[in-house]
């Protein structure tokens, strides 16, 4: 599959980090957390109101908004 | 024998059990301040182990090293600078990968560092293989399994601690980060340790890799430093954002290559907290949960605790009657018994609500729901301007806005902090509630429920709009960006929610409750003062709380100012006591209606023809709104470390306290409401 982007992905899903777009010091917190090129993903779900997603990565789970989760560009991994 | 003396840091991800370790460690021997210069809670406390005096650090939770919060910027400043005998990294070990990280930068930092592997009890019965001679192999640091809310294998580990200390400074441990960038390290090391000030102070390897990693805070030190122009020169033949992602990665890399020896068999994810989430994040029912939980909250803090506080009122008037009732001197008896008694008992009233509130603020983060309750409002919260974090502090404003103001230190983002500053105050908080029940009670009859939770709904409506208002305006810019994690439920322990409950109980006695308490006997006294040309003696009956006291006098003053809200000058003096605490209102009242401490009988005064529903509607609003208590001023301007900030925050609430019991007043009576 071709290479998308972390928001638009749906719960139940697994990718594979590409890498992080953007700048500053929000993705330095991202890549902090585990989210680094080569990691692999999957997306939990999507909080009641749709806003913010919660993902598994590095074995915890993690909480993002789409804004951020946008930043994050994947490859999705087959079921 | 000398006693040998060794400080220590504590430091870890949030949610590790670090303060449960802690308080494990130390006990009852600790001080809450803060870290110099900001406004992060610093914990210490002592433990004597065996012959060494051992003094505890406890630094804030972080993730990582970074400059991302301050947080970070003053767990490393400490170890950089105060250079701590060991730090402790506390390690959940049911999450190894991302403890770990935490690690290889504490290592890279050139100090001593023990492990507590934490939650052991958990991996195991989850089904985790743990090889902790290869952890200690691998690291070359020596790995303590613990237990922390058991408090197991807190000897084994401060034994280590104490062995490790006598051992000196630690070689710097270092994370290989592949041919190209360790060039440009070595690059940046030979130009960087040309600066004295610089690498007597710093190590000199980790000043590199922090300037690779864009690290803003480290970058600024270098700016002023002599060989600013050189290390720019570098930088500027890099690719920023290339060598960022690049290290993150390679720290990640080097524990994933000993993960797979450490952890021999490791369970990954959470299943439990998982089926719990299902629930309580989940599209249909993770609101209902969510205001059920807040309701709850809300109700044992409010509910449970109004027989403790009817006590502690009850005794207090006991007290006052029985000290002002056998001293002779009637003076005397007046002071002690109407100001001080009574004024202690003003402080100790809001002490059950305050106590509760934090119970259940504790038991909420400590069972891991808080990170869910952000979860589920952040786009809420998102709407207004705010963010998910924004919403903890909102909430706790509903029991005192002064520990919710300092509950805001979580927020990174700056803008979003102060807006969450700004419009804390119009979240009602409990020293507002005795004026609203006193009033509604009097005035609203079975309504007084409606009416009061009405007052609240407006505190919130106030905020949310003040919020967009200072976002749109003042304080234009997006919210910070949402990277939380949502960590495993956990079963909250007594003990630490008891710690935790009489901590803020303390600061709330200790900094509120001086400043509640000299107010009271302020306003007493002011009231027992003759006004200028009086012929009376001071505190004598006839010119207590009347007009031919001080206070009668600045009521006067200020009358005007508010008569066009229905308010006379008692009124006005009451609220301008009210700026000492909110509570006061009442209580200042009471004294100048000559009904002391019993509201009853100022209820009957008052509703008698001394106010009617639309004033004190009005009252209501007016309290709920317009400048908050001096507690709350000062940890604004604390927090902020602004007077313009604060100043501006006093007039706006101020504004729109006097426009809104004005348009209540006039339409009210225009229209014939509730006369």
């Amino acid at each position: 599959m071709t290479e998308t982007t972390l928001n638009l992905l749906e719960p139940g899903s697994k990718a594979k980090v590409i890498q992080i777009t953007g700048r500053g010091s929000a993705r330095r917190r991202i890549l902090d957390m585990g989210m680094v090129p080569g990691a692999e993903i999957e997306v939990i779900r999507k909080a009641p109101m749709g806003d913010p997603l919660e993902f598994l990565v590095k074995g915890y789970n993690l909480s993002l908004r789409k804004a951020e989760a946008e930043l994050i560009v994947v490859q999705p991994l087959g079921a | 024998m000398e006693k040998k003396k060794i400080t220590i840091a504590l430091a870890g991800n949030p949610n590790v059990g670090k303060t449960t370790l802690f308080n494990a460690i130390t006990g009852a021997r600790q001080h809450v301040g803060n870290w110099p210069g900001v406004t992060v809670e610093k914990k210490t406390g002592k433990r004597t182990y065996k012959d060494t005096e051992i003094e505890v650090v406890d630094l804030p939770g972080t993730y990582s090293l970074t400059a991302y919060s301050i947080d970070e910027v003053v767990a490393r400043d400490y170890v950089v600078e105060e250079k701590p005998d060991v730090v402790v990294q506390i390690v959940d070990a049911t999450n190894l990968e991302r403890n770990l990280y935490l690690t290889t930068q504490l290592m890279e930092l050139g100090s001593r560092v023990v492990i507590a592997l934490n939650m052991w009890d958990l991996a195991e019965s989850r089904g985790d293989e743990i090889d902790t001679r290869k952890m200690e192999d691998f690291l070359e640091i020596p790995v303590v399994k613990t237990v922390a809310n058991r408090a197991e294998g807190i000897d084994a580990l401060l034994e280590e601690v104490v062995r490790e200390a006598d051992k000196g400074e630690h070689h710097e441990h270092e994370v290989s980060y592949g041919d190209d960038i360790e060039k440009k390290i070595i690059e940046l090391e030979k130009i960087v340790g040309k600066d004295s000030a610089l690498s007597g102070k710093y190590p000199v390897r980790w000043l590199s890799v922090k300037l690779l990693d864009g690290d803003e805070n480290i970058l600024e030190k270098i700016e002023g430093s002599s060989v600013a122009t050189q290390v720019n020169s570098v930088l500027s033949t890099i690719k920023k954002e290339d060598y960022e992602a690049a290290m993150a990665e390679k720290r990640y890399e080097t524990i994933n290559t000993v993960l797979p020896q450490v952890c021999v068999k490791c369970i990954k994810g959470v299943t439990f907290s998982d089926m719990i989430d299902r629930a309580v994040t989940n599209k249909y029912l993770g609101i209902p949960i969510f205001l059920a939980m807040m309701w709850a909250a809300f109700e044992v803090t409010f509910t449970v605790a109004t027989p403790l506080m009817e006590f502690v009122d009850m005794f207090f008037g006991w007290l006052a009657g029985v000290v002002a009732g056998s001293i002779t001197n009637p003076v005397l008896g007046s002071l002690l018994g109407d100001g001080i008694v009574a004024g202690v008992g003003a402080v100790m009233i809001f002490l059950p609500n305050i106590l509760l509130l934090f119970l259940m603020i504790s038991l909420l983060e400590d069972s891991g729901y808080m990170a869910r309750a952000a979860f589920v409002m952040d786009k809420l919260m998102y709407k207004i301007g705010l963010n998910g974090r924004s919403f903890i502090p909102l909430l706790m404003g509903f029991g005192c806005n002064v520990p919710a103001i300092m509950a805001t230190r979580t927020i990174e983002d700056e803008k979003d902090r102060l807006v969450t500053i700004l419009v804390n105050p119009f979240i009602s908080c409990g020293a507002r509630l005795p004026v609203y029940l006193m009033l509604a009670g009097a005035f609203f009859g079975r309504q007084a429920g409606s009416v009061i939770f009405g007052i609240y709904i407006l505190g919130i409506i106030v905020a949310i709009l003040s919020a967009k208002l200072i976002r749109g305006t003042v304080l234009k810019g997006k919210p910070s960006p949402f990277i939380m994690e949502l960590p495993p439920y956990r079963l909250p322990t007594l003990k630490a929610s008891a710690i935790h409950m009489w901590e803020k109980g303390s600061i709330y006695l200790k900094k509120a409750g001086t400043i509640i308490l000299a107010g009271v006997v302020f306003v007493w006294l002011l009231s027992a003062i003759p006004a200028p040309g009086v012929d009376a003696a001071f505190a004598s009956e006839e010119i207590l709380g009347t007009e031919d006291s001080l206070i009668g006098v600045l009521g006067h003053i200020i009358e005007p100012l508010v008569a066009p809200l229905g308010f006379d000058w008692k009124v006005a003096v009451a609220l301008v006591f009210g700026f000492i605490a909110k509570e006061i209102v009442i209580g200042s009242m009471g004294v100048l209606y000559g009904t002391g401490e019993d509201e009853d009988a100022l209820a009957e005064i008052l509703t008698a023809g001394a106010m009617n529903p639309l004033t004190a509607l009005g009252l209501m609003v007016f309290t709920l709104l317009y400048v908050p208590c001096i507690a709350c001023v000062g940890v604004v301007k604390k927090e902020t470390g602004s007077w313009k900030w604060t100043l501006f925050m006093v007039a706006y609430g101020t504004t729109l306290a006097w426009i809104a019991a004005f348009l209540i007043y006039r339409i009210g009576t225009a229209i014939g409401w509730g006369l």
